[in-house]
């Protein structure tokens, strides 16, 4: 504990450098936002898979999470 | 680190997922019958032939119901603990609970409240299936908007903490928010579509359940990983570049 880089002798929190969080950020991303369009999009407003499987499934889930639908 | 983070975030989610069920189950999907029997029930007065439905109600409120809440628990649970490793240490000298919670806190302003108090939740039978994309648009506008908004306030609180200290700097970023997303509510359309014949109880029940349900996904999210990384980056407090792995 040589050369410690705080001045006072106060504890500081451990922080996360950003070069190491941003992969992983951009993989959470990507992968949450795929997801929450699946819950709360997905046969509503646009639609990827034709039908209303996936609207019929999560309805309940879409309208208690507050999404718009019907 | 980051790894562990990530992973118990999304396992987090998955207990959080399983607590709003509970709630949902008990406050949101009696609200949810009451409403289709009026939406049933006025579709039998205007003689309208009823749709195939594609899946029974027994499974809506069952599988369709867990399956939206853990896909939903999952993906913010690795969104939080995302969020949770860039404020750690950044906002303030909090234990990384505090950091937790208050992460929780200001997402479920930002991502639900906010969204909420403008176009809040409609139960089935409100809202117009030709509506549903405009609708949708300006759902996911206010959500970007206010995430938008609270980098602002962020930064303004960042630049505001070294003169105002931190609790008067919190605040100013609190008012920076709060204006912003008022100018926000006033310039965005209004959208109505509650039937004049639907019961006023439903609907605020409806809409009570829908706040008590994300209330209970970003309290466990904010508690439980607070509780579960304090236990291991709090030890670790006061070593300041000791990051392995």
């Amino acid at each position: 504990m040589a050369n410690v880089a705080v001045p006072s002798g106060k504890t500081v929190p451990l922080r996360i450098p950003v070069r190491e969080i941003v992969p992983w950020a951009v993989f959470a991303a990507v992968l949450g936002l795929a997801l929450l369009y699946f819950v709360g999009a997905e046969q509503g407003a646009t639609s990827i898979i034709s039908g209303s499987t996936v609207h019929e499934f999560v309805h309940d889930g879409r309208h208690l999470l507050g999404f718009p639908c019907h | 680190m980051m790894r562990t983070l990530l992973i118990r975030g999304m396992l987090v989610g998955l207990a959080a997922a399983a607590l709003a069920y509970v709630v949902a189950w008990f406050l949101g999907e009696p609200q949810v019958a009451l409403a289709i029997s009026f939406e049933e029930a006025k579709a039998a007065a205007t003689g309208e032939v009823h749709e195939h439905e594609v899946f029974s109600r027994t499974v809506q409120e069952t599988f369709g119901l867990i399956t939206a809440l853990v896909v939903y628990g999952v993906a913010f649970g690795g969104l939080f603990s995302i969020a949770f490793a860039f404020a750690h240490g950044r906002i303030g000298d909090f234990r990384p609970r505090t950091t937790a919670a208050l992460v929780a806190l200001v997402g479920f302003a930002v991502i639900y409240v906010v969204p909420f108090l403008k176009y809040p939740p409609n139960p089935p039978a409100v809202g117009s299936e030709d509506t549903i994309g405009s609708r949708t648009t300006l759902y996911v506008t206010l959500i970007l908007l206010s995430l938008l908004t609270t980098a602002v306030a962020l930064y303004a609180g960042r630049r505001l903490a070294p003169r105002l200290g931190g609790w008067n700097a919190a605040l100013a970023a609190v008012g920076v928010f709060a204006v912003i997303i008022g100018i926000i509510y006033a310039v965005m359309p209004e959208v109505n579509e509650v039937p004049g014949d639907f019961s006023a109880t439903v609907l605020w029940r409806f809409r009570l359940a829908s706040l008590a349900i994300q209330l209970t996904v970003w309290g466990t999210l904010g508690l439980l990983f607070g509780g579960l990384t304090d236990r291991v980056l709090g030890r670790r407090a006061g070593v300041p570049t000791a990051v392995s792995v």
